[in-house]
């Protein structure tokens, strides 16, 4: 310690050529820690909890559109078997009811979908239904949106809109306690 | 030209370096503020299913997960092979849940209590059997708001 020069300790400067290295110490770390992906899903508001089952036997039958599921992930629907990538149509055809049929919805805000599935259902499908279903209202959403104000519906308008075109149909989803036929 | 050039060194200027460590720098704090680390280990497998009407989680700390598949390779000594459920960062009963979300809800403001949302984090080929009894004690526990998470579908 002693030994050194006082002119040597002037001249001393920290290197800061290391810097560059630990920093991108650091940088490949968060790199290889990072999860890019965020966290997207099907948002869902469950119906508080109740001792008696809704009895949807009760609605006119013309405003239930029953989608059952069974454990062989068969689909349902109103009596005939379907496939997922009808149901979308289906729905939407029943909810809007465009030509006015008997046997479709009285109107938009009287339809229920129900949904029953078995505790052997995969829950894939499962979840490949609800989508279906989430994505026939989104799509009467976004045509109402087109007619009345000529925008696409997104999430970015007014409240007040939102809520006019979405109480006009309003989504309503009954899911009934799942039978247990095939479960594992 | 011949005004500006200069008669002495012909060697090319070397590229400083010096503003290396603040572009690394930048990038760094760009990584550290979009990185999620992960808070648990996952013990089950989860294969998340496709779907494509999807919202996106807002506010992390609002949100708790529940994860269902089936344990890992390494935990299947331990817990078995069928589908179970994962709370936290363990293997959990279904009726942990209640307590799982009263504890969550303790650290949250409680005007903010109304937004928390339970994320089921489910693998796709488990069966409705187990998530329906999740389903069923979220309702009991009156934790309504779920979000089934899923990967996006390309079309």
């Amino acid at each position: 310690m002693g030994k050194k020069s006082a002119k040597s300790r002037l001249s001393n400067e920290i290197n800061a050529g290391s810097m560059a290295d630990i920093a991108f110490l650091l940088l490949i770390f968060f790199l290889v820690t990072t999860t890019i992906d965020v966290d997207k899903g099907v948002l869902v508001k469950l119906p508080p909890w109740s001792d008696e089952e809704p009895d949807i036997t009760k609605l006119n039958k013309r405003n239930v559109f029953s989608v059952l599921v069974n454990a062989q992930n068969q689909l349902l629907v109103r009596g005939e078997p379907t496939k997922v990538d009808d149901l979308k149509e289906r729905t939407k055809e029943f909810i809007a009811n465009p030509l006015k049929r008997e046997d479709l919805s009285e109107s938009p805000n009287k339809a229920i979908i129900s949904l029953k599935n078995d505790r052997g259902t995969k829950y894939g499908t499962y979840l490949e239904v609800y989508n279906e279903v989430k994505a026939a209202y989104s799509e009467l959403w976004d045509e109402e949106c087109q007619r009345k104000y000529n925008q696409p519906y997104s999430d970015n308008l007014p409240l007040a809109i939102r809520k006019e075109i979405r109480s006009k149909f309003p989504l309503v989803i009954s899911e009934a306690e799942p039978t247990n036929f095939g479960e594992e | 030209m011949s005004k500006f050039s200069d008669k002495g060194s012909k060697e090319p200027p070397k590229v400083s370096t010096a503003s290396l460590p603040d572009i690394v720098f930048m990038l760094l704090f760009f990584f550290m503020v979009t990185t999620v680390l992960r808070d648990a280990e996952l013990k089950v497998a989860v294969q998340l299913p496709f779907a494509t009407e999807l919202t996106k989680l807002e506010q992390k700390s609002l949100v708790h997960y529940l994860y269902v598949g089936k344990p890992t390779k390494k935990y299947q000594a331990l817990y078995g092979t069928s589908p179970t459920l994962q709370l936290g960062d363990k293997i959990s009963n279904i009726n942990d849940i209640p307590i799982f979300i009263e504890k969550h809800k303790i650290k949250v403001n409680e005007s903010q209590h109304g937004r928390i949302t339970s994320s089921l984090r489910v693998d796709g080929n488990v069966t409705m059997g187990i998530v329906q009894d999740v389903k069923t004690k979220l309702r009991k526990s009156n934790q309504l708001r779920v979000n089934y998470s899923a990967k996006v579908k390309q079309q």
